[in-house]
């Protein structure tokens, strides 16, 4: 049910508190890992690269040595190309080869998983990780294809026609997640996919 | 994007795109699986009205690397010579079922006719003396890396000088050149005897001279292109030495460029005549670079044609 | 529905009194066709058909010089029927057939073979014109003499499609039709300076389409060779299909010298420009190409102040095959039989270059004297043979293609707005055509 009028955006997260829980995710995959040995931290741009360089920058801190951390653009492994004008390719960078290496995707939203999808898709034709662990900020739920996140910031129930909207620091300039509800007047024909949290 | 007949047809901001995407594209190349799947289960045609293996063989790489269907169609023997008309062979070909035909045709104009009766998207792989746009894109990109690894804290193309030399009477690469670099905002200037300006240049966007070692040192990067032998039997130039005397990138005229000058040529070389060994090997020649680049570039164009909705068809005018 | 074919004894009612038209602008008077001739209006008898023709101008049937029927050879663009049938409905009572047909018209028996061919089928009278060298190769002089000579009476001789380039040739033939009265009708196109694959004005436009170029000179270097060759010969010159400033000046400088030199323009020259062109749509392929804005000019004053003497068709009908190819390679030439009037009009009569005189004059009179054509081109008085065209100067109607007696399409006004001024067309006192 929409709410008629303007939109009304409520805070989730304060910048604080997504700096906890990076750090908290951070420790996360270290343990689940044991160590930093392997690790590829790769980014799925926008946000997610700037997720993946806070915590590649915190795990480096804690173990004392330089983990790699990149981007991973997969907008030519999506499966709705052929749905949209044409999308523009973000860029990818590949510090290592990801042959044997433990690969950590990080993203701002999980959604509906197909993002996540063309990122493995991806990752395949790169090469063979030993293993891929997903890390997110937020799960809002409303998967709809079979794919979890390993290390969650903030479990998120939502309703599907709301927005959840992530700002970083190092790309919007604030740092807060925020959830609205609102009419489809907004004019959002084209991706910015992230702000709509279309996983 | 619907077509892509003419360097024309492409603004800065789809220009800079296009190059972008192309070195994103170029990172394929280096993969042990050298494949997206961005074009699955869309076909493109190489309809070639004129012989080009290497032009070919660079667009049905960059179609297959983008899982796209690709078929090669090689029309030269149809069409005037059997009494089939460029329009039943393009509508022939088109009714198979092809998103993008890719073009090659000895007469210029002839890709941009075709799209008038086709749905399908039309890419000009060098039309006559016309155009040849994936070459200047393919010249731009690979100029674009030597001028950032150059001078990598100025703005690009910016106050660029660059020095096409050769038949411009005769070549599309010239034409489509001094459009995408005008766009990108370098200077251009046309180098060639008087019989090998073409009509009408005086109204280009290009300086002219006839002088090549006058406008060497100036430049940031040398052009030279093919010059055919045939044309000394029109008369265009006397001998082949004359020609490379006056005109050819010979091994003096290297010590004439500054240092740092990209050396260009889209290929197929005629070394001795418009270029010398010397130049074509140089440190600075980018030649190598130009081939290389095509492949990716030519992807990332694919892409921009086939990799979104296809836009409804527009409202032609009568058949 | 195309008119039956009309022989002046068959057919048709046998009078026909035209009543009330304006005689070239003359001034309103009645017109009876009677027999072939016109007569005394007065004598009318109570059967006559009667046309009101208020409202309407009277014109001398209009002649062609310059034709091309494609019959014998290429009937599936045009034939003898289906071309003079087009005439028809643009108002001409005679056409010259030009005669880079298949055979090539070079002998007696070729041009009395289109004469026949005209007299079974046309609904125009048929002049052949006569190559000027054998299979119009440019090396020897065809039978001039015996063509002439024929019961087909050729005297307009052309190689048109291709230039007579030697110039010992153009000498010899120049010479030799003296005898006889002939003309040589020159297509003036230096080979060495644009060859056949010359397709676009060369300028500004073919450098940036890659098109191969069309000099100027090319064509006004051969009218100068002509013009003094004549001079020297003693004997007559026609320049087709004038197309550049050029020829233009060198035609004026001829007449002034008294060169026995005439010159026609086709109307697509005095309308379109190389803009036409820019979308590589062979329609507007021809030869010689269409020119740039100043050339246009040109040649409207010209055909204004006399220097250019007629206007001529070059109708080139083409099947669609030959024209749906890449510019270059497509084949050259436009229709202009049913849109010619209307072309003079909108670009002569309209903007008050000309009057109806001068219509006549250029349209008709002019060339029926040029190609020695006794009873075409004649006045409209008593006692002349009743070849006439009735025209409404008010019409005009968007031009569409599909609507035309030719067999091709290839019409370059297609979709324009033009007048449409033929209402009704006289051979030899049958109508040839009724709106």
């Amino acid at each position: 049910m929409t709410e008629p009028g303007p939109t009304s955006a409520r805070l989730v997260l304060d910048g604080d508190q997504i700096a906890r829980a990076c750090a908290r995710m951070a420790h996360q995959i270290l343990e689940a890992n044991r160590g930093a040995e392997g690790l590829v931290v790769l980014g799925i741009p926008t946000r997610g690269v700037a997720l993946a360089e806070r915590l590649a920058r915190a795990m480096s801190e804690v173990e004392g040595v330089e983990i790699p951390v990149g981007a991973l653009d997969v907008t030519l492994y999506r499966d709705d190309l052929r749905r949209h004008p044409t999308r523009a390719v973000g860029r990818s960078r590949l510090p290592v080869s990801v042959d044997d290496a433990v690969v950590v995707l990080v993203d701002d939203v999980l959604f509906s998983g197909r993002t996540v999808r063309a990122a493995l898709d991806a990752l395949g034709d790169l090469g063979r990780p030993r293993a891929v662990r997903l890390a997110v900020l937020v799960d809002r739920g409303h998967r709809e294809l079979p794919i979890r996140a390993d290390h969650v910031g903030k479990n998120l129930p939502t309703r599907a026609d709301e927005r959840v909207r992530v700002r970083l620091r190092e790309v919007d300039g604030v740092n807060d997640v925020t959830i609205s509800s609102e009419e489809a007047t907004s004019g959002a024909t084209a991706p910015p996919a992230e702000e709509k949290g279309e996983r | 994007m619907r077509h892509l007949l003419s360097a024309a047809d492409l603004s800065l901001a789809a220009t800079t795109e296009i190059l972008d995407l192309a070195e994103e594209m170029a990172q394929v190349q280096a993969r042990p699986v050298k494949k997206l799947p961005a074009l699955r289960g869309r076909t493109v045609v190489n309809l070639f009205f004129e012989d080009s293996t290497r032009t070919r063989s660079s667009f049905e790489l960059a179609g297959k690397w983008l899982s796209a269907d690709v078929i090669n169609v090689s029309a030269k023997g149809s069409s005037v010579s059997k009494g089939e008309s460029l329009r039943d062979t393009v509508l022939t070909v088109a009714a198979m079922g092809v998103d993008a035909l890719v073009i090659r045709h000895s007469a210029s104009g002839a890709p941009g006719q075709a799209a008038q009766w086709t749905d399908a998207h039309v890419l000009n792989a060098g039309d006559g003396t016309h155009e040849h746009p994936t070459q200047a894109l393919l010249d731009a990109f690979t100029l674009r890396r030597h001028f950032r690894r150059t001078e990598p804290d100025r703005e690009t193309f910016a106050g660029k000088v660059v020095v096409i030399a050769g038949d411009v009477t005769h070549s599309r690469v010239a034409r489509s050149n001094l459009l995408l670099l005008r766009t990108l905002g370098a200077e251009v200037v046309l180098v060639a005897p008087p019989t090998l300006m073409p009509a009408g240049v005086e109204s280009w966007p290009a300086a002219t001279s006839n002088d090549l070692d006058e406008v060497l040192p100036e430049a940031d990067a040398v052009m030279m292109l093919r010059v055919q032998r045939e044309r000394m039997s029109g008369g265009y130039f006397p001998t082949a030495r004359e020609y490379t005397v006056g005109y050819g990138l010979t091994r003096d005229r290297l010590t004439l460029l500054k240092p740092g000058a990209a050396i260009c040529h889209p290929g197929p070389m005629n070394r001795g005549l418009e270029i010398s060994a010397d130049a074509a090997d140089a440190a600075n020649s980018l030649i190598l670079d130009q081939v290389a680049a095509g492949v990716a570039v030519r992807m990332s164009v694919l892409y921009q044609l086939l990799g979104g909705e296809d836009a409804p068809t527009p409202i032609r005018g009568e058949a | 529905m195309p008119a039956p074919a009309p022989h002046p004894t068959s057919g048709g009612p046998a009078e026909v009194l035209v009543v009330g038209a304006d005689l070239l602008g003359q001034g309103r008077a009645d017109l009876l066709l009677r027999d072939g001739r016109f007569a005394d209006p007065a004598t009318a008898g109570p059967a006559a058909e009667r046309l009101d023709a208020d409202g309407l101008v009277a014109l001398p049937g209009l002649v062609d010089l310059h034709t091309h029927l494609r019959e014998p050879g290429r009937e599936d663009a045009e034939t003898v029927a289906t071309g003079t049938a087009a005439a028809a409905r643009g108002g001409f009572t005679a056409v010259l057939a030009m005669a880079n047909t298949n055979p090539v018209t070079d002998t007696a028996e070729a041009a009395e073979h289109v004469a026949e061919l005209g007299r079974r089928e046309g609904s125009a009278q048929v002049v052949p014109v006569g190559a000027v060298s054998k299979e119009l190769g440019g090396v020897e002089l065809a039978e001039l003499g015996l063509m002439a000579r024929s019961s087909a009476g050729v005297r307009v001789f052309s190689d048109d499609g291709r230039c007579v380039h030697d110039a010992r040739l153009m000498r010899r033939a120049l010479e030799y039709v003296r005898a006889f009265d002939g003309v040589i009708a020159q297509h003036a196109q230096d080979p060495r300076l644009a060859g056949p694959e010359a397709c676009c004005h060369e300028g500004e436009l073919s450098g940036r389409l890659g098109l191969p170029g069309w000099p100027a000179v090319a064509e006004s270097t051969i009218v100068a060779r002509d013009v003094q060759l004549a001079q020297l010969t003693r004997s007559r010159v026609h320049i087709c299909h004038v197309s550049t400033a050029e020829t233009v000046d060198v035609l004026r400088w001829a007449k002034a010298r008294g060169v026995d030199v005439t010159a026609e323009v086709a109307p697509h020259h005095l309308l379109l420009t190389t803009a036409a062109i820019t979308g590589y749509d062979p329609t507007f392929k021809v030869n010689p190409p269409l020119r740039p804005d100043e050339h246009v000019a040109a040649l409207c004053d010209a055909l204004s102040d006399g220097t250019i003497d007629a206007v001529a068709t070059d109708h080139a009908p083409h099947a669609r095959h030959d024209k749906e190819h890449a510019f270059g390679d497509a084949a050259s030439g436009m229709l202009g039989l049913e849109t010619a009037l209307g072309v003079v009009l909108e670009t002569m009569l309209l903007p008050g270059r000309f009057g109806w005189r001068e219509v006549a004059e250029r349209m008709s009179v002019v060339p029926a004297h040029i190609a020695r054509l006794a009873g075409q081109g004649r006045p409209l008085a008593v006692g002349e043979p009743a070849n006439l065209t009735l025209v409404d100067p008010a019409a005009r109607r968007v031009v569409d293609r599909s609507a035309s007696a030719s067999l091709s399409r290839n019409n370059p006004w297609h979709g324009r707005e033009l007048p449409d001024p033929v209402v009704a067309t006289f051979w030899g006192g049958r109508a040839t055509y009724r709106r």
